[in-house]
């Protein structure tokens, strides 16, 4: 039976639902066990090793190692958790969201005091801008 | 009887609650966001609330995904500000109110919402950052919270239509509360503002501004909106808005048994941006 997914055609968004979450489950506990100062301890001293203590997919680990939060979130991140990562690593909200958008941290934070992204050309997945 | 004197709307950026707590409310990128709050400053030391009703949403926080609920009633006597990977926010705790907000969750249960039942949350930003932009710096909150989460962050998330009919029912079931105390209702989280994946940085001003619009004069029609729009339109995190048609739904003028007069506009508010998001913020009197 198909599900009711409308949100499939948004560009560059990926909607975490229940089956996203099933996906990224191990993931997103390991960003969850962040918020213990300790853990944020022995995950910095040796990131693979605590890595491997999670049952996540190799994939998983290679894109917390890499920070690559696109790449997590394909494999089932969500943003709430993977900031865990970010501020393990001393990075704010607007750094972790700059950072998915292919712009450098300063055109980001410029983009948004000129009044953030147009939803322009931005609604539909292949839209002309 | 208890009943409620008004609902206050405001997103719940958590820069703004960092700004806040390193001093840097003055700066020029931070003071046109704080001086959209002078007014409710003053205007609740006039109102002294005996209790707010704070409709929020934990964020990976309190709930992993070992389990989150959809809608979940704080009946416990107090509550911590979580660390949230930072370190806890400077803020007084929070102190509850379990007799209010039993019989509220005994009513609205019996009204057909599932509420989930928790004695026991550490509260985040989306709790903490409104308490801090309504009642300023202070060394302790002046009335009990009774913390209301709601699931935004794991789709499917209610819808504005079933929000808008739980605000009805918190409605009724703070009015058959048998002490005469002065409630508000809030609602937070929003506006436009989308903090993944290439889109990030999506703000919708005109889109935003017809949802005050609408949240003031069209609510039912506004409860209507489907999740997709929102997510088109305002941004994937930009379906807390949501959040506050429960809060409009305890208004009065949106009572079917006892229809009361349309709400008082006290203050209205919008900037972009705080950070990645775009701020609003409303005040609405009971009539």
């Amino acid at each position: 039976m198909s599900l009711d997914k409308p949100y499939t055609d948004v560009p560059g968004t990926t909607i975490f639902d229940a089956d996203m979450s099933r996906m990224g489950y191990h993931l997103n506990q390991f960003c969850m066990s962040l918020m213990k100062a300790e853990n944020r301890a022995r995950f910095k001293a040796n990131e693979r090793a605590y890595l491997d203590e999670w049952p996540m997919s190799e994939e998983q680990k290679q894109a917390v190692l890499d920070r690559d939060l696109n790449r997590c979130i394909a494999l089932g991140g969500n943003i709430y958790f993977l900031a865990k990562i970010g501020a393990t690593d001393g990075k704010s909200f607007q750094q972790m969201a700059g950072s998915m958008t292919g712009m450098t941290e300063e055109q980001y934070r410029e983009m948004m005091i000129k009044g953030g992204r147009s939803p322009e050309g931005n609604r539909y997945t292949g839209e002309k801008k | 009887m208890a009943k409620i004197s008004a609902s206050v709307f405001t997103s719940h950026v958590p820069a703004i609650g960092a700004a806040l707590d390193l001093g840097k409310q003055g700066e020029d990128y931070w003071k046109p966001v704080f001086a959209g709050y002078d007014f409710a400053k003053q205007w609740e030391k006039e109102q002294k609330p005996d209790v707010v009703f704070l409709v929020f949403n934990d964020h990976a926080t309190a709930f992993s995904l070992e389990m989150i609920p959809t809608f979940a009633i704080g009946t416990a006597a107090e509550y911590q500000p979580a660390d949230e990977g930072w370190g806890p926010r400077p803020v007084p705790k929070v102190i509850g109110h379990p007799r209010l907000a039993a019989h509220i969750a005994q009513s609205v249960i019996q009204d057909d919402f599932d509420l989930t039942i928790v004695n026991k949350m550490d509260v985040d930003h989306g709790l903490t950052v409104p308490l801090s932009l309504i009642f300023g710096q202070v060394d302790a909150w002046p009335c009990p919270v009774i913390p209301f989460a709601v699931n935004v962050v794991q789709y499917p998330v209610p819808s504005g239509r079933r929000c808008f009919m739980l605000g009805k029912a918190i409605r009724k079931a703070i009015e058959s509360y048998d002490e005469p105390l002065n409630v508000q209702i809030w609602g937070t989280g929003g506006m436009s503002h989308q903090l993944q994946g290439p889109r990030a940085g999506l703000i919708n001003r005109e889109w935003d501004n017809m949802f005050l619009d609408k949240l003031i004069n069209d609510p039912d029609g506004l409860s209507k909106v489907p999740h997709i729009d929102y997510v088109r339109e305002a941004g994937s995190e930009g379906i807390e808005l949501v959040m506050w048609l429960i809060a409009r739904g305890a208004m009065s003028d949106v009572n079917e048994t006892k229809k009361g007069n349309a709400p008082t506009v006290r203050h209205r508010f919008y900037h972009v941006p705080a950070s990645n998001t775009a701020v609003g913020h409303l005040i609405l009197e009971n009539n």
